[in-house]
C-alpha cells in the first residue's frame, strides 16, 4: 500500500471509529446505572404493610422464596404505565411480587391500587423512603428479583416492558428456581 | 433612606420566612458546612448532572438528610461516602476512585496526549530528513495568477 491511500485510508478509518462511538452513544441510556448492589444481600427491612399498619413485612419472611421486589407510588406516572403488563405479568404467578409503596401516602396507594388494579401479592409501605435508598432507589418504578438465599440478582430501572420481562426477567427467574 | 431601610428590613423578614424550612442549618452550621462539602462530591442520580447539594430532588433532599444524621452519629466523611457507594455504585462519586476499571477514565486522556505529541513529533522529524524535491515548490506570489490562466 503506498503512502498516497493512506492518507485517504486513515481519516476514513478515524471517521469510522468515530461514528462508532457516537451510534453506541445514541444506545446508551445515562439513568441506567448499574447497581452495585447486584450479587449483594438485599437489605434488611421490616415495613408496615400499606393494607394494614399493624402487619409487619422483613426481609427474612421471603427467605428460601425467588421473590420480585416493585417499587412503587401512586404519584409516579411512570408506574402507571407499567401497571397493565405488572398486572398482566402476575396473573401468570411466576414469582411473588412484593410492591415497595414508596414515598406515599396510604389512602392515595390504597385508591390507586384500586383503581387500576393490585398485582401485588403484599406491598409494604416506605413512607419516608428510608427503605428505598437502602436498595439505592433513585427512580420509580424500578424493579429487583431475590433469590432464595436473600441475594440480589436482577435490577431494572424504569418501567417493565414485554420485552424485558420476556428477555430478562423470565430467563432469571427460571434459573433461579431451577 | 427611609423607605430603602424598610425594603431591606422587609425583604430580610421574606428570608426569615424562608429560613425555616431549614432549621438544621441554624442549629448546627459546622455540621451543614461539612454536609454540604460532602453532598458537592455526590452526583444526584435523579438530575444527573447537578451535585446532591445543588439539587432540589426530593431524593437529593433525603440524602442531605442521611448525611447530617451519620455525620451527627459521628460518622467520617470515608463511612458517608461508602454508604452513598454501597447503594448507587461509584457513579455518584464526581470524583470516581483510582481502579482498572476506570484506569481508561484517568490516564486516557493524558495518554491521547503523549500519543499526539509523539506522532507529531516522530512525523516532523522524519520531514525535516527528506529531500527538498519530495515538496511541492512554494507558489510565488504574482506568477500563480499566470501559471494558472
Amino acid at each position: 500500500m503506498n503512502m498516497k491511500s493512506l492518507r485517504f485510508i486513515i481519516p476514513l478509518g478515524v471517521f469510522a471509529l468515530l461514528v462508532f462511538f457516537l451510534w453506541r452513544g445514541l444506545r446508551l441510556d445515562p439513568h441506567e446505572v448499574p447497581s452495585p448492589l447486584i450479587g449483594k444481600p438485599a437489605p434488611s427491612f421490616a415495613l408496615t404493610r400499606l393494607d394494614d399498619a399493624n402487619a409487619t413485612l422483613r426481609r427474612d419472611d421471603m427467605l428460601g422464596k425467588v421473590w420480585m421486589l416493585n417499587v412503587w407510588a401512586s404519584w409516579c406516572g411512570a408506574c402507571r404505565e407499567e401497571h397493565p403488563l405488572l398486572v398482566e405479568f402476575s396473573k401468570t404467578k411466576a414469582v411473588p411480587i412484593i410492591g415497595l409503596n414508596y414515598k406515599d401516602q396510604r389512602s392515595d396507594g390504597l385508591g390507586w391500587l384500586n383503581r387500576f388494579g393490585n398485582p401485588y401479592d403484599a406491598s409494604i409501605f416506605d413512607q419516608n423512603g428510608r427503605v428505598g435508598i437502602d436498595f439505592g432507589v433513585y427512580g420509580v418504578p424500578e424493579t429487583f428479583v431475590i433469590d432464595k438465599q436473600g441475594i440480589i440478582r436482577m435490577k431494572h430501572i424504569g418501567p417493565l416492558t414485554p420485552d424485558v420481562i420476556d428477555k430478562r426477567l423470565m430467563p432469571m427467574l427460571r434459573k433461579l428456581n431451577a | 433612606m427611609r423607605k430603602l431601610c424598610t425594603l431591606v428590613l422587609l425583604s430580610l423578614l421574606v428570608f426569615g420566612a424562608f429560613a425555616k424550612d431549614a432549621p438544621n442549618a441554624a442549629a448546627d452550621p459546622a455540621l451543614e458546612a461539612r454536609m454540604m462539602r460532602i453532598a458537592q462530591e455526590l452526583r444526584c442520580l435523579v438530575c444527573q448532572n447537578q451535585t446532591i447539594a445543588d439539587s432540589h430532588a426530593d431524593l437529593a433532599v433525603d440524602l442531605r438528610e442521611e448525611v447530617r444524621v451519620m455525620l451527627r452519629k459521628g460518622e467520617s466523611d470515608e463511612q458517608v461516602l461508602k454508604y452513598m457507594t454501597d447503594r448507587y455504585g461509584d457513579f455518584v462519586l464526581y470524583r470516581p476512585p483510582m481502579k482498572a476499571t476506570t484506569w481508561l477514565l484517568w490516564f486516557g486522556p493524558g495518554v491521547l496526549l503523549v500519543g499526539g505529541l509523539l506522532g507529531l513529533i516522530l512525523l516532523l522529524r522524519k520531514r525535516t530528513r527528506m529531500s527538498d524535491d519530495r515538496f511541492e515548490p512554494d507558489e510565488v506570489d504574482g506568477l500563480e495568477g499566470e501559471v494558472r490562466s
